[in-house]
């Protein structure tokens, strides 16, 4: 379970979050919603430890990390999977390279485990026999898959979905969707996402939260967000330019 | 914003980049005893710093060491005999010309190019997918190119040395009118084994300088395209100031 706790972050001068509640629950999937700037991907690097808050805290199974030590950081990274919004593949690297190199690096098996689990965590992201090649080579969507991969390979506990549908087109979205559903059900992964993408929350989602002006300011499940009395809320899942949100 | 105001302000940005700068060295050194985990990483940048650039460095040798004897030759007529030609071409080479032209060109090729690679991959978010990882990106990103640039900006000045002596002496057997006999009797007795200790320990110090420098304004890169533009001139004009910098303090320190 992730909790976070009161959670301020000033960043160049500007607020972006002014205190932050917020329960996972294990096996869960949270989606944060909320327009482009607001701190949704700020807010996913604090769980992770890349940044620290201000003020406030953020515990992992009961673990306080804002004040962990680099080394401690690691530790608990080593539970987490990522899937950034650009995948953030590392393009010296094959796809095979990019899967196993937190294996690799961590000499957490032999090299003929390392290889088979490549091959098997591909095959979970329907691109078996990839690994060779380039990341230059792959389209969008693949490389989400590879990401995707990636994000698996150290069979974490948690993953953080950074837009994991962003810049795809709706069937290529959908199919990741699938994926992330799939591996919930799958691998008991706990998972929070953070998008604007309104289809992608509701298809992959537990529960929602919506951020908004620093703050979350709805939470509840796919139907409850979308039947929200809140009007920020409703000009947002319904995509609308005047209201709330744009006259703030 | 007024004078003294802009001066403050550059005054705060300079300490910053010191202060940062400080830090990642810190880390660096805090990461040099995990190098037999880097093995491949390090093989693979010294065969970039290293071999890769040899041609270049070569070429630029072969010139810079056949224009020091053309001017030498002019700068000793009617003062010097030409029979000292061999010694002069020899030193200005090997405590000088061969470990700064050498560091230039590769803060030019191999700095630039690691500014670039690490500033995409910053704004690519790849850093910090490394971090997500549990991979400390000083020791898989930094380590290996400092470790490759001490030890390669000293073998590279070695092959620049006997490249640019080679030149100048066939500058001075075929222009000249020197013989080979005359060249090499005058560049061996003119050479001290400390001139090449020297010019070696100044191409150590280059080799850290580019690679530090090189990572740091990857690390600091910002925005995307134009912030890794950005990112590599600073490194290659960083770079470049402080190796001259770098190279009048060791030569006032070891030869003053």
């Amino acid at each position: 379970m992730i909790e976070i706790i009161d959670l301020h972050k000033k960043l160049s001068g500007q607020t972006v979050l002014k205190g932050i509640d917020l329960v996972i629950n294990r096996g869960e999937t949270l989606t944060i919603i909320g327009r482009s700037g607001e701190g949704k991907s700020v807010l996913l690097k604090h769980i992770i430890g890349l940044f620290r808050p201000d003020s406030g805290n953020i515990r992992v199974d009961g673990e306080n990390i804002t004040r962990h030590k680099t080394s401690d950081l690691y530790r608990l990274r080593r539970r987490f999977g990522v899937l950034f919004q650009g995948s953030a593949l590392f393009d010296s690297l094959t796809v095979g390279e990019n899967v196993g190199l937190a294996l690799r690096e961590h000499k957490t098996f032999p090299e003929y485990e390392i290889r088979r689990i490549v091959a098997e965590k591909l095959a979970r992201v329907d691109l078996k026999g990839a690994e060779n090649k380039k990341p230059a080579e792959l389209s969008g969507g693949m490389k989400k898959r590879v990401g995707l991969a990636r994000a698996i390979a150290m069979s974490p506990e948690y993953i953080l979905y950074d837009e994991p549908t962003t810049g795809l087109d709706p069937i290529t979205a959908d199919s990741i969707n699938d994926l992330i559903i799939q591996l919930k059900t799958d691998l008991n992964i706990t998972s929070i996402a953070v998008t604007h993408d309104m289809a992608s929350a509701y298809k992959i989602s537990d529960r929602i939260a919506m951020l908004f002006d620093g703050r979350i300011i709805a939470i509840g499940t796919p139907e409850e967000i979308k039947n929200s009395d809140s009007e920020a809320v409703q000009q947002f899942v319904t995509g609308k330019a005047k209201g709330p949100i744009t006259d703030f | 914003m007024n004078l003294i105001s802009y001066l403050g302000y550059l005054v705060i940005r300079f300490i910053e980049h010191v202060g940062r700068l400080s830090i990642l060295i810190g880390q660096l050194v805090l990461s040099l005893h995990l190098f037999p985990k880097n093995l491949r990483l390090i093989s693979q940048q010294m065969l970039y710093m290293g071999v890769n650039s040899l041609p270049l460095v070569l070429f630029t040798s072969l010139f810079t060491g056949g224009v020091t004897a053309v001017q030498a030759a002019y700068q000793f007529r009617g003062i010097v005999p030409m029979t000292y030609l061999g010694g002069a071409v020899g030193k200005a080479v090997v405590i000088e010309l061969g470990p700064v032209l050498t560091a230039l060109v590769i803060a030019g090729r191999v700095g630039a190019s690691i500014a670039a690679e690490l500033g995409t991959m910053k704004v690519t978010e790849q850093i910090d997918a490394l971090e997500t990882m549990a991979i400390d990106p000083v020791r898989y990103l930094v380590m290996p190119r400092f470790i490759s640039g001490i030890v390669m900006l000293p073998v590279l000045t070695v092959f620049s040395n006997f490249i640019a002596i080679v030149g100048g002496l066939a500058v001075s057997v075929w222009f000249l009118d020197l013989t080979t006999y005359s060249f090499l009797n005058s560049l061996k007795m003119f050479f001290e084994l400390q001139d090449l200790f020297g010019g070696l320990l100044k191409s150590i110090a280059f080799g850290a300088i580019i690679s530090i420098i090189g990572c740091y304004n990857g690390f600091a890169t910002v925005g995307g395209a134009e912030g890794v533009g950005k990112s590599t001139t600073r490194a290659v004009v960083v770079s470049s100031i402080l190796i001259l910098l770098a190279d009048y303090g060791i030569a006032s320190l070891v030869f003053g």
